[in-house]
Parts: C-alpha cells; sequence; structure tokens
C-alpha cells in the first residue's frame, strides 16, 4: 500500500518535472482580412493563456490581415496558414478548392456554418441625419450621396450590394425591380474605393456622400474614434446576415504538427467567454444566448436574410452578382 | 574587342532573363492558354478598352506637362546657386521615395471637395478628385522626378564656353537655347518623358485613392487587373497586363526610334 502510493507520488512528481520540458513553443499563422484586427488581437492573448493552461505549451499566433479575397490568394499561392478566418464563405472555398489543403465540407467543421461571429450592413450618416435616411429606398432619391466600396475589390462590400437587392426583392417582388434599384442605387455613388476603410475615410476625412453603408462593427469603431458628436448609425428596417468564415487549413496544420491547437484556437472561438469578447468587439456572437444582455443591447434590431436561403449560398450568388458581365457589371454598362 | 566582352554580356543576359523576361514570358504563357478568340473578346470588350484608354491619355498628359516643367526645375538646380537648393533637390526625389499610397492619400485629401486646393478649385467649378483630371493629378506627381533627373546631368555638361561661343558668333539669348542648348538635351528630355509616361500607364497605388474608380469612367487598367484577380480570373487578368505590357513595349519602342532619329540629326549622345 505504503509503496504503490509512494510509487504514485513519484511519478506525480516525475511527471510535474518533466512537464515543463516537453513545453512547445507553438507558432499559429491566422490569416485574415482587414477589421478583424482589433479583435483577434485580444482574442490570441486570452487564447494564448487557456492553451498554456490546459497543456502548457506556449502559442503564439500570428496574424496577416488584408483584403478577403487577396488573403486568400495568398494562401492559394503559398502562404503558410494554419487557420483562415475571411469575410466571405466563396474565399474559403476558393482557398479548398486551390490547395486541397481544407476539406470540401468545411462548412460544416464548426457550428454556425463556421461562422462564429456575424454582423450586418448599415448606414453611417452625419450627426442629426441631415437627410432623413431611414431605409434603402431613401438612399436612391436624387442628388444623393452613398459610399460604399468596389464589391469588386471588396469582399466585405459584397454584402452592401446584396442587402440593397434583398431589401428591393422583398419590397418591389421581382428581380427585375430589385436590379433596377441597385442600379439607381449605384447612380448615387461618386467614389468606388478599392476597400472598406477607403471608404469610410472618404466619408469622414474627405466629407463627401451623404450616407455610408458599413459594417456594423465597422460602424460602431468609426463613431468610437470619431466621437459621437458627428455620426451616427441607422439600423435599416432589413438587411444581410454577413457571416465571416473560419477553417482550419488541414494541409499545413498538419506540416507544421498544430493540428490540434489550430482546432482549438477556432473552436474556441464559440465558447462564452469568447463570444462575450466578439460582441465587445462589435461583432454579432452567434450564440447570443450565452452573453450578457446589457452587452447585446448596442446590435439595433431588423430583419436580418441570410446568403443561404434567400440568394442559394455564395456559389450562386458570386457569379450571378459579381462574376464577369454579372448585376454589378450590368449597373455599369453604357446605355443602361 | 574589349576584354571582358563574354562574362559580361552572359552576365547581363541571365540577369535581365531573370529579373524581367522570365516573368513576362509567365505573364504571356499563361494568357496564350486562353486561345485567341477568347483573348479578342478581352481584348476588344469595351470595359477593357476603356480602361487601357484611360490609363494611356492620362498617362501621357502626365508626362507632356511633366516635360516643360520638369526641364524648368532641372535648369533651376543647375545653373542657379541659391539657399536650400540642396533641400529642394532632394525633394525632386520624394515621388520616387515614397510609397505610392501615401502620395494617394496625400494627393487625395489636397484635391478633395474639403482640401486646401480642391476647395479653391471647387469654387471654380472644378473637380479634381475622383475624376480622370485627379489621375493626371497623381500621374504628373509620380513622374516628375523621371525627366528631372534624366535632363540634369545633361544640363551640367553643356559648358558655359559653348554659349558663350554662341554669342559672339552674333545668336540672341532665344537663339542661344533654341539652336545650342535644347538639341544636346533633348535626347534626355524624350528619355524622361519616355520614362514618365511609362511609369504612369501602370501605375496604381496612387491612383486609386483620387480615381474614384467608376466603370468607363475612371477606372484604369490596371484597377481592371485587380478586379479580374478579385474575380479568381487569372486568364482576364493576365489579358488585360499582356495588353498593357504589348501596348508599353510599342511604346517605349517607338520613342527610342524617335530618339534615335535626333540623335542622328544634331549628331550627339
Amino acid at each position: 500500500m505504503r509503496i504503490r502510493a509512494t510509487a504514485v507520488a513519484l511519478a506525480v512528481a516525475l511527471g510535474l518535472a518533466a512537464a515543463p520540458v516537453a513545453a512547445k513553443d507553438i507558432k499559429l499563422l491566422n490569416v485574415s482580412y482587414d477589421p478583424t484586427r482589433e479583435l483577434y488581437k485580444d482574442y490570441n492573448a486570452e487564447f494564448a493563456k487557456l492553451w498554456k493552461a490546459k497543456t502548457g505549451d506556449n502559442v503564439t499566433v500570428e496574424q496577416s490581415h488584408g483584403g478577403s479575397g487577396k488573403q486568400a490568394r495568398a494562401v492559394i499561392d503559398g502562404l503558410a496558414a494554419d487557420v483562415v478566418t475571411l469575410a466571405l464563405e466563396g474565399d474559403v472555398d476558393e482557398v479548398a478548392k486551390g490547395t486541397k489543403k481544407i476539406p470540401a465540407n468545411w462548412v460544416q467543421a464548426l457550428p454556425n456554418h463556421s461562422s462564429p461571429y456575424t454582423s450586418t450592413i448599415v448606414f453611417l450618416v452625419r450627426k442629426g441625419n441631415p437627410k432623413h435616411i431611414k431605409d434603402w429606398d431613401d438612399l436612391i432619391k436624387p442628388k444623393l450621396q452613398v459610399i460604399t466600396p468596389n464589391p469588386k475589390t471588396s469582399g466585405g462590400a459584397r454584402w452592401n450590394l446584396l442587402a440593397a437587392y434583398a431589401f428591393a426583392q422583398k419590397k418591389y417582388g421581382s428581380e427585375e425591380a430589385a436590379k433596377d434599384f441597385v442600379t439607381k442605387l449605384y447612380r448615387n455613388v461618386p467614389v468606388l474605393d478599392t476597400g472598406a476603410r477607403g471608404s469610410t475615410t472618404t466619408f469622414v476625412q474627405r466629407g463627401i456622400g451623404d450616407v455610408l453603408l458599413a459594417w456594423e462593427n465597422e460602424a460602431f469603431l468609426a463613431i468610437n474614434e470619431l466621437g459621437p458628436d458627428k455620426f451616427e448609425i441607422v439600423t435599416p428596417s432589413l438587411s444581410i446576415l454577413a457571416e465571416p468564415s473560419v477553417a482550419v487549413v488541414e494541409g499545413n496544420a498538419k506540416l507544421h504538427g498544430a493540428t490540434a491547437v489550430a482546432k482549438a484556437y477556432l473552436e474556441n472561438l464559440y465558447t462564452p467567454a469568447s463570444q462575450k469578447l466578439i460582441a465587445e468587439h462589435y461583432y454579432r456572437p452567434a450564440k447570443p444566448e450565452t452573453v450578457d444582455p446589457a452587452i447585446l443591447k448596442r446590435f439595433g434590431k431588423l430583419e436580418l436574410v441570410n446568403i443561404r436561403d434567400d440568394f442559394g449560398g455564395w456559389s450562386k450568388a458570386q457569379p450571378k452578382f459579381f462574376g464577369d458581365g454579372g448585376i454589378f457589371d450590368q449597373i455599369y454598362k453604357p446605355g443602361n | 574587342m574589349i576584354p571582358g566582352f563574354g562574362i559580361s554580356l552572359g552576365f547581363t543576359i541571365v540577369y535581365l532573363g531573370l529579373i524581367v523576361l522570365i516573368p513576362l514570358a509567365g505573364l504571356v504563357l499563361r494568357s496564350a492558354g486562353l486561345g485567341w478568340s477568347e483573348l479578342y473578346r478581352i481584348a476588344t470588350d469595351l470595359r477593357t478598352v476603356n480602361a487601357i484608354w484611360l490609363s494611356v491619355w492620362t498617362a501621357f498628359i502626365a508626362a507632356i506637362i511633366n516635360v516643360p516643367f520638369g526641364v524648368l526645375v532641372a535648369w533651376v538646380m543647375v545653373r542657379y546657386r541659391f539657399p536650400g537648393r540642396r533641400l529642394l533637390d532632394a525633394a525632386v526625389d520624394l515621388p520616387f521615395a515614397l510609397p505610392t499610397a501615401v502620395a494617394g492619400i496625400a494627393l487625395t485629401a489636397l484635391y478633395a471637395p474639403n482640401g486646401w486646393v480642391g476647395a479653391y478649385l471647387e469654387e471654380w467649378g472644378i473637380k479634381a478628385a475622383y475624376t480622370p483630371l485627379g489621375i493626371v493629378i497623381a500621374l504628373t506627381f509620380i513622374g516628375l522626378p523621371f525627366v528631372v533627373r534624366t535632363v540634369q546631368p545633361l544640363m551640367e555638361d553643356i559648358d558655359k564656353e559653348v554659349e558663350e561661343a554662341a554669342a559672339t558668333l552674333g545668336a540672341g539669348r532665344f537663339q542661344t537655347v533654341r539652336r545650342v542648348i535644347l538639341p544636346s538635351i533633348l535626347p534626355a528630355v524624350i528619355t524622361g518623358f519616355a520614362l514618365a509616361f511609362a511609369r504612369a500607364i501602370g501605375e496604381y497605388g496612387s491612383v486609386v485613392f483620387i480615381a474614384g474608380n467608376i466603370p468607363y469612367v475612371s477606372e484604369i487598367a490596371p484597377l481592371l487587373i485587380i478586379i479580374r484577380l478579385e474575380e479568381y480570373n487569372y486568364a482576364g487578368a493576365t489579358t488585360v497586363a499582356t495588353l498593357m505590357l504589348m501596348i508599353s513595349f510599342a511604346l517605349l519602342i517607338s520613342i527610342n526610334w524617335i530618339q534615335a532619329m535626333t540623335r542622328r540629326r544634331y549628331g550627339n549622345g
């Protein structure tokens, strides 16, 4: 008995002594898009602490940010990302197709279609809302100027066009009317910046336009940074659920011996603590029921359509709206 | 033959091949894989034509503007001594050194309707930022050093004695400039023009901030290439790129030819 207890104690002591020796330094590369910078900075620190407590290993997550499509192409061209956290499902699909390092059914790998956080498209207007912009149909009024990035170069801006389209289709009842609506809307766009941050600058710093179509989280950040005395958020009656996608690039993670940690890194995004962090960064949490309602109060209530049920998924929406000769190109066809 | 010809020529060919020719050949090969009819369709697509034409004419105007002003700047730097000359001389290179995006953002801030210059232009009913005029402004900015830096050394080489000789032979001041100074710097001016022009056709970073990027109106060819890439349409992107390459190459060759003609005519260089 005594011998056995001693043996156990010895084994535990040995195990404890051995633990620091076995502690590994793991590097993880998360290739993401632009506006997640602040969120992942905080999340990486939290995750490193958690992982250290759980396994004793040190994990350093490196971040790469840029336009979502550009980031996807970088991974396709060989950037050794362990996880991708991009703005569009379509971009992750391209990585899966182009590298074969992500399984084709990656969307099912994590809850909520692999979208741990979502956002939506809202309006940022100048303080006092001088043009009385309440909903999408106010945006096609003559002489009104709308600022939104080029959906061809900005993955995030594709949601803007789809949100407007969904609104018009619901309100006027036909695809033709919806096409006509978005055509009128883009006629009111004086500048098509190449990225979302560029459009924010055009609206905020250059003073151009009456309304900026923005991701909700970006709109909140803009107000935080520039002061609520200059701008305000208008939540339209209907918008689209923007679902950024996350996936483990299994081929790369395996190569780096980081499969377990990469999976845990993404799974951990769904825990209550992470969901709270997400809400604090103005993204809508995928599991709002786990988050303090006081934090959720900041998000305006509105009807949300989503890409799967209302547009048949990205694989259909992408070529139809944003492909060569698609609906966006038709808007600018001369004589249209 | 001067010794070392073989090794230096070999090195030149390998170097040019690695740095210039192989990447460009890859580009051409990739678009050649498309087949002629598809190539023709993209090349004659109204949007492609518009974008390339916009890039070419704005680059041309910008290079033309830079010729007289670049020569003037070079002249001032070479001929006059004044306090702050070195500082000014260094400032000429700023468009080279500055990241083009920084230049684009700065110019946009300046020429936007609420910017220092833009507000003033607005009173005259001129819109600069977010129009093709804005593109010309950005391209003029990045092209300036090319003209100044190619003309400057030649100007420094002109001996005062040559001008004095012209004067003693009865030439007026204007005649001296026209018959003596201009011919000797003309080849450099043409080179400077060609460099500024070629650089401006492909410029992307500074232009996208100031252009407005509206298809058919202010969408430059390099932006169209990026747009095709965003569509994961590598073939479309390389086709536009190959077209631009061909245009630039044709322009550079014809400018070289003009330069050779002027050299022959004035018998220098």
